[in-house]
């Protein structure tokens, strides 16, 4: 059962249903913001500076308050560097950079990034320079009342998952009082970090580490001019540490913390490059994480998890409509599909006449299996038309396609499925492009034959020698996607080529030959076939041009026709039902396209894309199962969803691990 | 008896069935012995008994045998070499090595690397000599060639390689038939057992050799630097095995010299590898392995020590290391309790050794690792550990730590350290004692409380035999430790110590080559002869040996600082009373003041204007002949000569 089930649609609807949120530890509260507060915890007042004995001595490493060599507090304050405005942009654009590497799982929309200290939240003797990020002391740094520390500007977020900044000691001022740490919002910024509650930091003039508390604990070492020293924040076991030019002193107890006196320091917030190699860090965290997701009991009673997987696939397949897969699938893991078989060929039938762009035709096969499923539903059928209404200008719509009246056996239709099929990323929605890409080659009164031949957009082995025709006809094709089955590929092709059952539609796109089977179609030499023709179809198109309609005078006039009763349609369904915004930009859009001498080439081109087939088909194919009582998305799809929300929601509630952990990481 | 035999029996059919006359039976018996074997160290054990190893040696080395036999035969042999150590020496009994090498020069690749496999497991043995992988000269070569055919030999050479590497001549043999580029590429294979194989070759090439770790920094595998690829794979999310592995690389080729200890590869990577490799979260073996990697890493650069001192909390992190087996596994889990036990030494003696490297240089560090807790208690413990291995590293760690005044003064005096090191003296094996002696030599400094107690322990004895041996070393530190117990010392303590040591091997002493040991007798003779009773004292005994080695000294072929320390000696005797006498009377050596006197290095002026000084001092009885015969030898000239240059060593006369 290979290929297919790796194709998972990833527009899951974001309805996480009900999970609940994790209860068992409530954490600390999660708000805090690094804050490194520069606290001058005044010294008794240095003694005049007297005669220095002759030997200089070696800076004594002693820890506690030496009498200040050094400037006045406050005094060394650097006036403004003036940054050129280039300059400033590229730092900009570095720190955004390095900001998403290091916190890929934050929505910054939601939860922004500190980037600077705040002008706003910070002690009146702090005075910022340097867009914010150089500090210095300002007081009078007599008593401990003087204390003033500043905060960042945003809170940290729990999606970093692991956090970190470092600060540069530019000059330790007179005493070196400084302190770096953490502390939340609302703490009194006029006092040292780590003192009061949710506040902790680590000390510079005596190595000590304060939580919570005017007692500080012997921690490391003591800090001076020069030293960069860093904080980090674990928020998945919340834990902090700190640096001391780039080596770890080692964990705190489960504790955050900040403030210091100091006169100046930079702080970097990932504007340059951390002296500390965090992303190592960062890496062991990710591998523990992934680790614990990779060995997470899953409580497996005889077979229980893995008739659930094989449910979750089979319903997805069901789902999609691939049902010779499903078939198969059910059979060889003895399940039992609910749909009925003729139901699953019915919406895979209609299915693939909207991805073939046939949409005339689809409208009519819906309504004639489904009666009342359009006439309930008329902002549906609305979407349909207007789709409808695009592919008559792309020249792919039945109606249109019989009055062009070219060489209709050449004519193809879905010539991007290939792509979409070699790298599923392109199209991630489906993987049902990948059955539907043959189809007509002939114009719809073959459509007699459809019954009989695609029983699952796998095409039951008839190939066809259309390709000879292809081949030959090529220039004087002027259908856009076409255009292009190319010598190389058709001689490939022309090896399958055997019997052609002439019943049956005429598949014109070499995937088709090589689906014969439903769950073979993803073995990688067929992948590489079709990534062949890919990019050379999309060369000849660039040669080729393409033609309103087609090309065909008739067409043109029936498209305008259809452009009209559509437009009548949107009124009336306005009348009824009220506004509705969506059905008005959807009908201004299509026809924008005909302002465009050009359409494909115009800004509303996109629309012709044949992967703007996929959303639609998306919803009819929801809406049918619904009036069956079938969930509208698949359990797999819905099983990602609430995966993402649960994510979004372990963010939100400060639990870190979610920033190890992707939907994405798990879908190879 | 019956039951034996009934194994036997049972074992006996394979054995029969290897010597079928079909060869379609024998293959079929070798490859249901293959099937019998695995994981049964009792049939393993029961096979060997019964012979079966020769016949299949001889049917592996049969030409006439289908190379299927052939291959099937050295995969139950290397079945069998899995087994106990006694099933090793067995197969080595037999020969194996030379025909399993001899089976290695055949072109089947599948019978190849089932040989190779085998040889793998035999030599990882710890009962094989390495020796017999180096015995013929054509099996290096070969084996570098084979690296190129399949990764299965990839692995199994790079581990043959990295458990027969031992000492200096092995690596040289290794890298002289291009191991190290044989070997780099391996690095960016795709299988990790390659990968981690090839860098412990690499760790064991590397260590204590410069040659081959100047050789590795310039190596480029895939447009990339050696050094950059360790680092790499010191990466946290890398296997730990890999870490610690990569981690040695990098220390080895920086203690060899080819990395500078500033680099940032040492110093923001090696470093708090090995650091981390110590915390509580990793297996016992790894932090052991990174302890005593750590402390090879920062033996001798302070500045990685104080880094080391400061990262992770280490010194509190290696407390922990003396907390098994732990208390609560003792009761609740007996495998944990015995895992604990055979690990509780090795961690005993790396966290010693750690503590000893971080303590080398640093008299703020030493304060720290001796605050930790019970730290002096556990260092006295592991100096009497049945363990040579704690005992030395305990003793390493004592000796880091002593080299504190403060400490000397304090901690170590309220635990009586000098006891257990005093025990540890005796009877240990050379290596053991190199240390504990140098550690007895700052224990007997004079501001050293344990002085006392350390002589009366009978430690002149002790060291007066430690001049004797034939260990450098051991010379040294037991002069050494005589001259730091002679200085400022009581009579009888000086009157012992000769008495101990015999004017002849004093003479002995300063007759030898080492110019160390040379320079420490003299010193000792210096403190020996200090104030002016025991100058005569020993002067009037042994006072004509002292002048004959004094001249011998002065006229060889001495460097400055002895020559110094000679006259010094001199001008010691010149300060006695009757001791005077033996230079004043001796022409040859008054002689020899004057040369030096006039001599171009002015320590050596000044050392012999001190003897001078002392031979004519005013006060003393006879002063005025002294000088009277100095004037009559020209001294005085030289000594107007000297008060007129610039040095103020004119002070006298």
């Amino acid at each position: 059962m290979s290929g297919q089930q790796q194709q998972l649609p990833l527009t899951a609807a974001p309805q996480a249903s009900g999970i609940a949120a994790p209860a068992a530890s409530a954490g600390p509260a999660p708000a805090s913001a690094p804050a490194a507060a520069l606290l001058l915890h005044p010294p008794p007042p240095p003694p005049p500076a007297t005669a220095a004995p002759p030997p200089p001595p070696p800076p004594p490493p002693v820890a506690g308050p030496l009498p200040a060599l050094g400037l006045p507090a406050g005094s060394s304050a650097p006036a403004a560097f003036p940054h050129g405005d280039p300059a400033l942009n590229e730092q900009e654009k570095e720190l955004k950079r390095r900001l998403k590497r290091l916190y890929p799982a934050v929505d910054e929309q939601e939860t922004p990034l500190p980037r600077s200290w705040s002008p706003k939240d910070k002690f009146s003797y702090i005075g910022l320079s340097q867009n914010n990020l150089r500090v210095h002391y300002k007081g009078h740094g007599k008593t401990p009342k003087d204390a003033a520390s500043v905060r960042a500007t945003h809170p940290i977020p729990a999606a970093c998952g692991i956090y970190y900044f470092e600060v540069k000691i530019v000059s330790k001022g007179r005493d070196g009082y400084m302190g770096i740490g953490l502390s939340a919002q609302g703490v009194n910024m006029n006092r040292l970090p780590g003192w009061d509650k949710h506040s902790y930091g680590y000390h510079g003039d005596d190595g000590h580490s304060f939580c919570s508390s005017g007692t500080g604990q012997p921690y490391g070492p003591t800090f001076t001019t020069g030293d960069v020293i860093g904080c980090c924040v674990n928020l998945i076991n919340n834990t902090c540490f700190y640096t001391k030019n780039g080596h770890s002193l080692g964990m705190k107890n489960n504790h955050l913390g900040l403030q210091t006196p100091g006169e100046v320091v930079d702080a970097n917030f990932g504007q340059h490059p951390f002296v500390f190699d965090i992303e190592d860090y960062m890496r062991e965290w990710r591998t523990k994480i992934q680790a614990q997701i990779d060995r997470f009991p899953i409580g497996d009673r005889e077979g229980e998890w893995q008739t659930m997987i094989q449910k979750m696939v089979s319903s997805y397949l069901v789902h999609h409509g691939y049902c010779a897969t499903a078939e198969a699938f059910a059979r060889s893991t003895d399940q039992t599909v609910l749909e009925e078989l003729a139901s699953i060929k019915n919406r895979q039938r209609i299915q693939k006449l909207v991805l073939a762009g046939r949409m005339g035709e689809a409208i009519e096969t819906t309504q004639q299996l489904y009666p009342s499923l359009l006439e309930r539903n008329p902002n549906l059928l609305f979407a349909l038309k207007v789709r409808q209404f695009i592919e008559m200008v792309n020249g792919t719509d039945s109606e249109v396609r019989c009055l062009g009246g070219h060489s209709p056996k050449s004519q193809d239709s879905y010539p991007v499925s290939p792509r979409s099929f070699s790298s599923p990323s392109m199209s991630p929605s489906h993987g049902m492009n990948i059955h539907s890409l043959a189809t007509s080659k002939g114009s719809g009164t073959h459509f007699s034959g459809f019954e009989s031949s695609c029983s699952n957009g796998v095409i039951s082995n008839k190939a066809h020698q259309s390709y000879c025709h292809i081949k030959h006809q090529s220039t004087s094709l002027n259908v856009p996607e076409l255009n292009s089955i190319n010598v190389s590929r058709s001689q490939q092709v022309n090896s399958y080529t055997s019997d052609v059952d002439m019943e049956t539609d005429h598949y014109s796109n070499g995937v088709a030959e090589t689906s014969s089977n439903g769950f073979l179609n993803g073995s990688s030499k067929h992948d590489h076939e079709m990534e062949e023709c890919d990019t050379e179809m999309e060369v000849d198109s660039s040669q080729l041009r393409r033609q309103l309609c087609g090309g065909s005078q008739a067409a043109i006039e029936r498209m305008i026709h259809f452009g009209r009763e559509l437009q009548a349609m949107s009124e009336q369904l306005r009348r009824e039902c009220g506004k509705n915004t969506t059905n008005k930009k959807m009908l201004k859009d299509a026809f924008s396209l005909l302002a465009y001498s050009d359409p494909w080439s115009s800004p509303v081109g996109n629309q012709l894309d044949p992967i703007q087939r996929e959303p639609v088909c998306s919803v009819l194919n929801s809406a049918i199962l619904e009036t069956h009582n079938l969930p509208k998305q698949p359990p797999l799809a819905l099983a990602m969803g609430q995966a993402s929300q649960c994510l979004g929601l372990m963010a939100r509630s400060g639990i870190g691990s979610c920033a190890f952990a992707t939907v994405e990481d798990y879908l190879h | 008896m019956s039951v034996l035999s009934e194994v036997t029996a049972s074992s006996r059919h394979y054995v029969d069935r290897l010597f079928d006359p079909d060869p379609q039976k024998v293959l079929q018996g070798v490859i249901d012995m293959k099937n019998a074997v695995i994981g049964n160290n009792k049939q393993k054990a029961n096979l060997i008994v019964l012979g079966a190893v020769p016949r299949l040696l001889y049917l592996l080395q049969q030409e006439t045998s289908s190379m299927e036999l052939r291959t099937e035969c050295a995969v139950v042999l290397g079945s069998l070499a899995m087994g106990t150590e006694n099933n090793v020496k067995s197969l080595l009994d037999c020969h194996i090595i030379p025909a399993l090498l001899q089976g290695l020069l055949s072109p089947e690749l599948k019978f190849i690397e089932a040989c190779l496999r085998c040889l793998r497991t035999i030599f990882t043995s710890p009962v094989t000599p390495e020796e017999l992988l180096y015995t013929d000269a054509t099996v290096i070569p070969h084996l570098m060639a084979l690296l190129s055919r399949s990764r299965y030999t990839q692995e199994y050479i790079c581990q043959i390689f990295s458990h027969c590497c031992k000492g200096p001549d092995h690596q040289t043999i290794l890298f002289n038939h291009g191991a190290v580029q044989n070997i780099a590429h391996l690095l960016s294979s795709t299988s990790y057992k390659v990968r981690m194989q090839a860098l412990k070759c690499f760790s064991v090439l590397a260590f204590e050799n410069p040659q081959v770790s100047m050789t590795l920094v310039n190596v480029l595998v895939d447009g990339e630097l050696l050094p950059q690829i360790f680092v790499k794979m010191l990466q946290r999310d890398k296997p730990i095995e890999m870490q610690l592995t990569s981690a040695k690389c990098l220390t080895y080729m920086c203690r060899a010299g080819a990395i500078q200890t500033d680099d940032n590869c040492i110093v923001l990577k090696t470093l708090p590898s090995l650091v981390r490799l110590c915390s509580k979260e990793r297996l016992l073996e790894e932090r052991v392995e990174g302890a005593e990697t750590l402390a090879y890493l920062i033996e001798t650069d302070v500045e990685l020590q104080r880094i080391a001192s400061i990262t992770d909390h280490l010194i509190a992190m290696l407390s922990d290391y003396f907390k098994y087996p732990s208390s609560v596994s003792a009761i609740t889990d007996i495998k944990r309790l015995d895992h604990d036990l055979k690990h509780a030494h090795e961690l005993r003696q790396a966290a010693f050794k750690l503590y000893a490297s971080l303590g080398a240089n640093d008299e703020d560090i030493r304060k720290k690792i001796i605050e930790t807790e019970n730290m002096m208690d556990r260092i006295v413990n592991g100096l009497s550990e049945s363990s040579i291995k704690v005992r030395l590293s305990a003793v390493r760690c004592l000796h880091s730590l002593s080299r504190s005044v403060q400490q000397l003064r304090t901690s170590f005096q309220d635990h009586a350290v000098w006891k257990p090191l005093m025990k540890v003296l005796q009877n240990a094996p050379d290596e053991v004692l190199v240390v504990a002696s140098s550690t007895l030599c700052n224990l007997l400094l004079e501001f050293s409380p344990s002085k006392e107690p350390i002589l009366e322990s009978g430690a002149i004895e002790l060291l007066c035999s430690l001049t004797q041996s034939e260990n450098l070393a051991l010379r040294v530190n037991g002069i050494w430790a005589l001259m730091n117990m002679a200085f400022q010392a009581e009579q009888k303590i000086k009157a012992d110590i000769l008495q101990g040591l015999s004017t002849e091997q004093l003479f002995q002493l300063l007759s030898d080559s080492d110019v160390n040991v040379l320079m420490k007798t003299l010193g000792l003779l210096r403190n020996l002869l200090s104030t002016r009773p025991h100058i005569d004292q020993i002067m009037s005994t042994h006072g004509k040996q002292i002048m004959q080695a004094v001249t011998l000294i002065l006229e060889g072929e001495h460097n400055i600082e002895v020559k110094e320390q000679t006259l010094c000696i001199l001008a010691n005797i010149a300060d006695g009373t009757t001791a005077k006498e033996l230079i004043m009377t001796n022409d040859d050596i008054l002689q020899k003041i004057k040369y030096y006197m006039s001599h171009s290095n002015a320590k050596l002026q000044l050392a012999a204007m001190f003897c001078i000084s002392n031979l004519i001092w005013n006060e003393e009885e006879g002063s005025q002949e002294r000088q009277d015969k100095l004037r009559d030898i020209g001294i005085v000239d030289i000594l107007h000569k000297l008060s007129q240059s610039s040095d103020p060593n004119l002070c006298d006369k």
